[in-house]
């Protein structure tokens, strides 16, 4: 199985440890995933808040090239480009005007077959029996929230993946890692997103709810499967810090991180180190709490 | 012979895309026409009169109308044929505004394609023979499926009038989900205290042989003559013994694993249990998926209490077959559950309420429940989670319905008005109790309907919000409802004790299996289909067939009321007379062809050849062959298909007949 890979600017920036922990893990679990060669923009954000069109021909040509280089399957772990893609690919299949205007564009056909997946498609591709062999640790002393944010499951019509209001599949691979997962109400919930440059307070506020959303149901680490989900969540936290006194530090982390921990690489092998709020695993604190009880 | 065409212009129906005049002028030179007109209004009174006069007129012997469809008209024009002293068979409709003016634009090709109908149908009239309609006799006796309020208005209707009725009713008792009911809007009479009797008049009826816990298992047959199965559930009570005392369902030791179906899963039942106090009739059954005899043989606790022997473990499920003249199908509906998400279904459902997962999130029917005196509550407002007395509820109306991209496109229809009521109910009871009602319109059209929701609003001080919630989720023992007011154009979050969620209404789970079993056709969500929305509607297109309450579109219940009270009137038109007329369209064998191979027995839907003997004079069998039975045979034509030999033929479409159709258009 040879899937495409699709990093994405973050993937090379705020998200390097996304990047750095899944290829990690990639390599462990022996499936490989090949970067697409001469990628570029997937049209997020900026570009189609600009202009629909430019936003589905920069999809569009990746969409090609992923053709070209004879990829079924490709991997987009940013949950945006993995929006755009399977936004863009939708819109050409299902309008000839849109695909003939698309395809001047970036001066290439595109069929429109390639299949895009995020990361929790590509481990349940995987399976969690193979993902299980690899297991080293014992993860069990993490309560994780799974986060999904907005773009991962939404609009469902075309991403055909879980619920759009109350997803589990993310819960499943976190449980087939070991950890225990936490039910609580702010899976979906909106962080912010792009505000964080602009209107940094929105997502201070947003993020801060979220964060605490996930305490009061008793997690104590918050997994992510979005780069704009992880910088909000984790890197804003000095903000809260300012903004809300007592406010106190929870570890965010990548989905991939949490599958490498537990597969027995350590935090600078992942890339955690890099985050802004320090993770340890809390096995220490709670031993010491029963000993005292 | 001498035919007479007549074309209609229906206004400007037919008269906008076909050149009317054109046509009837290309049909007088068909041979056999002798005479050829037009007319705005064919089936006007004078139009009528047109066809009547020239029939006197040029000795007519056969007429075309070209027209709208003979499911509209043809009727009509029979009938002044007939007037006219021709026998009505002689007539033919060329369909010209379904067939050529509502689906065509131009106007040159739709009015080639109209000549050609009607030239279509000249060469159909001319090998018609006069035929003579077949009489056959009615069983005066209905059959009601379904025992909520709209079978038992039917039931009573038609039993009160003289005739038969058999009841069938697939739950324990009768009295449908309107039993469940507290008070009916807009009076806010008690809901139980105005069925019950009702509910007793029916047991009591001598003209009414109920059946509950049984379901229709297949119908036969035609209007009029209708052979029905029924499965009698088993009981495992046997309902002439018991005497209803109900030490069984106190003794039996299940008393917490079945919730109860009545009380909407807000209470328990045991094992052997009637479903209500009220039940009617009064016998308990035995739910074998839970009573510990049916699952290790170990307990029978039951029996051995029953002063009157009773109880039978190996009573089995029945047969039973009963002869009606009509149907009234009564079904009902249910509430669309948010419990879970449905799998392989195009509802997507509401994650973001939860999917049931929050205790104090209920639905519509839940509410009823826990706001009736007999209910699990017995009538005071607790919250199922905890039992506390809710301060704050919030009402979320249109939760499936009017939602194209998560339920269903229709409007729900009653639950504008429920919703009302509850919030009315709960404030008479709990004054300092704050009421919120989500809401997209109001929609209370309805005699004193609008005056109750302004009663509400105005007097009991409910708070309507207009908008829609987009999430509820659970925060220190308060449900967080976050919604948006469009009117204020602010987003809302109201920190609710209880939320109730107005669900759709839906067809009953088995409805689209029921209508292929008695053969009438449902719509795509499951609801029983009416031959005319405005003008027949509660008859199927099946004959004999009618069609009360809930199970036809989402309705009240004085409409499912007067819904069946219609069902009722309309089966006892048929039973007006002793013989219906049918059309003699019928299958006919040939007896001097006929090899007797009898394929046409095996593909006959409708049982209706039969196996006849030809003797010589001295009484010797010389063969057998197949014989139509006029009364069963409905004219589909598949035995004709079928024969080998082509000694079937249909009267009135022959294959004479269709050939020359077809030949005429080339």
């Amino acid at each position: 199985m040879q899937i495409g890979y699709y990093p994405g600017c973050s993937q090379t920036g705020t998200a390097k440890e996304y990047d750095k922990s899944l290829r990690l893990v990639m390599n462990k679990l022996s499936a490989g995933i090949l970067e697409l060669n001469d990628w570029s923009c997937c049209g997020a954000t900026s570009a189609h808040v600009t202009s629909h069109r430019l936003s589905l021909a920069l999809s569009g040509r990746n969409l090609a090239l992923a053709e070209k280089q004879g990829f079924k399957e490709m991997l987009a772990p940013c949950a945006a480009c993995y929006n755009r893609l399977l936004i863009s690919q939708h819109e050409l299949n299902n309008s000839p005007k849109v695909k003939a205007d698309i395809e001047e564009i970036v001066d290439c056909k595109i069929k429109g077959d390639t299949e895009i997946i995020n990361i929790i498609q590509l481990f349940q591709k995987i399976g969690k029996e193979k993902i299980s062999e690899n297991i080293k640790n014992d993860l069990s002393i993490l309560k994780a929230a799974c986060y999904y944010g907005c773009l991962l499951v939404r609009p469902h019509d075309i991403t055909h993946f879980d619920d759009a209001e109350e997803p589990v599949s993310m819960e499943e691979l976190v449980k087939t890692v070991g950890a225990e997962t936490v039910n609580w109400n702010f899976k979906t919930e909106c962080c912010g997103a792009a505000h964080s440059v602009a209107r940094k307070e929105i997502v201070v506020n947003l993020s801060k709810k979220i964060i605490e959303d996930a305490r009061t149901h008793g997690a104590n680490v918050i997994i992510v499967a979005c780069p704009m989900c992880h910088t909000n969540l984790d890197m804003r936290q000095r903000a809260m810090k300012r903004e809300y006194k007592d406010h106190s530090e929870m570890p965010v982390l990548y989905l991939p991180e949490l599958i490498g921990l537990a597969m027995g690489f350590d935090n600078k092998q992942l890339g955690i180190d890099l985050h802004t709020v320090k993770f340890k695993f809390p096995e220490l604190v709670k031993k010491s709490e029963e000993i005292t009880v | 012979m001498k035919i007479g065409v007549f074309i209609c212009h229906c206004g400007e129906n037919i008269g906008r895309t076909v050149d009317c005049a054109r046509v009837a002028k290309a049909a007088a030179f068909f041979t056999n026409v002798v005479y050829s007109v037009d007319n705005k209004y064919m089936c006007s009174d004078p139009g009528q009169n047109i066809i009547k006069q020239a029939v006197k007129d040029y000795k007519l012997d056969g007429v075309v109308v070209g027209s709208c469809s003979p499911h509209m008209h043809e009727k009509t024009f029979r009938k002044a044929v007939s007037d006219a002293g021709v026998n009505p068979f002689l007539c033919e409709i060329a369909n010209l505004r379904e067939h050529v003016s509502w689906v065509h634009e131009d106007k040159e090709v739709a009015t080639g394609k109209a000549i050609d109908l009607v030239r279509f149908a000249v060469e159909k009239v001319k090998r018609n023979s006069p035929l003579t309609t077949i009489k056959v006799p009615v069983t005066k006796r209905t059959l009601v499926i379904g025992g909520g309020i709209s079978g038992i208005q039917a039931a009573l209707d038609v039993a009160n009038a003289g005739y038969e009725v058999v009841l069938v009713e697939k739950e324990p008792s009768i009295g449908g989900h309107m039993s469940q009911l507290s008070e009916t809007f807009p009076t806010l009479d008690c809901s139980q205290c105005i069925l019950t009797p009702r509910m007793v008049e029916v047991y009591q009826h001598p003209k009414i042989k109920l059946m509950t816990y049984a379901e229709v298992e297949s119908v036969e047959g035609f209007i009029g003559n209708f052979k029905v199965t029924i499965k009698q559930k088993a009981r495992y009570v046997d309902a002439d013994k018991c005497s209803g005392c109900g030490t069984c369902m106190q003794k039996c030791p299940i008393k917490k694993k079945a919730f109860s179906e009545f009380d909407e899963k807000l209470a328990f039942r045991s094992a052997i249990y009637v479903p209500f106090p009220q039940a009617v009739p009064n016998i308990p059954v035995i739910d074998t998926s839970v009573c510990t005899y049916f699952k290790n043989g170990k307990c029978s606790m039951c029996q051995k209490v029953c002063d009157r022997e009773a109880i039978f473990f190996d009573q089995k499920d029945e047969l039973i077959t009963e002869d009606v003249g009509a149907i009234i199908v009564a079904t009902g509906y249910k509430l669309y559950t948010i419990d879970k998400k449905p799998e392989e279904s195009e509802i997507k459902g509401y994650g973001e309420y939860g999917y049931g997962k929050y205790k104090d999130v209920i639905d519509g029917l839940q509410f009823e429940r826990i706001a009736s005196a007999s209910g699990p509550t017995s009538g005071e407002f607790k919250r199922p989670s905890d039992g506390k007395e809710p301060k704050k509820i919030v009402f979320i109306q249109c939760v499936g319905s009017r939602d194209e991209s998560k339920g269903f496109s229709y409007c729900s229809k009653i639950c504008c008005m429920y919703t009302a009521k509850h919030a009315m109910l709960y404030k008479h009871k709990v004054h300092d109790g704050e009421a919120y009602v989500f809401y997209m319109d109001i929609r209370a059209g309805g005699k004193m309907y609008e005056e109750f929701v302004r009663r509400a609003i105005e007097e009991d001080g409910v708070k309507y919000i207009r908008g829609r919630v987009s999430r509820i989720y659970e925060q220190n023992g308060k449900y967080i409802v976050k919604g948006e007011d469009t009117l204020a154009g602010v987003p809302v979050e109201i920190d609710a004790d209880m939320v109730v969620l107005a669900t759709a209404m839906v067809a009953q789970p088995e409805a689209s299996k029921l209508a292929q079993t008695i053969g009438i056709p449902y719509d795509k969500y499951g609801y029983f289909v009416e031959v005319h929305p405005k003008l027949r509607p509660v008859e199927s297109s099946s004959g004999g067939i009618f069609l009360a309450g809930a199970c036809h579109s989402p309705r009240d219940i004085p409409e499912c009321v007067s819904m069946a009270s219609a069902a009722a009137a309309k089966a006892m038109v048929l039973f007006g007379s002793d013989m219906l007329e049918r059309e003699p369209t019928v299958a006919k064998v040939n007896e001097l062809l006929c090899a007797g191979c009898f394929y046409c027995r095996k593909v006959c839907a409708y049982n209706a050849i039969e196996i006849k003997d030809i003797r010589d004079r001295s009484g010797n069998l010389i063969k057998q062959v197949a014989y139509v039975n006029d009364g069963l045979c409905q004219g589909c034509g598949t035995c004709n298909a079928t024969c080998p030999s082509k000694s079937v033929e249909l009267i009135g479409y022959t294959d004479e007949q269709i050939f020359a159709e077809i030949s005429a258009l080339y």
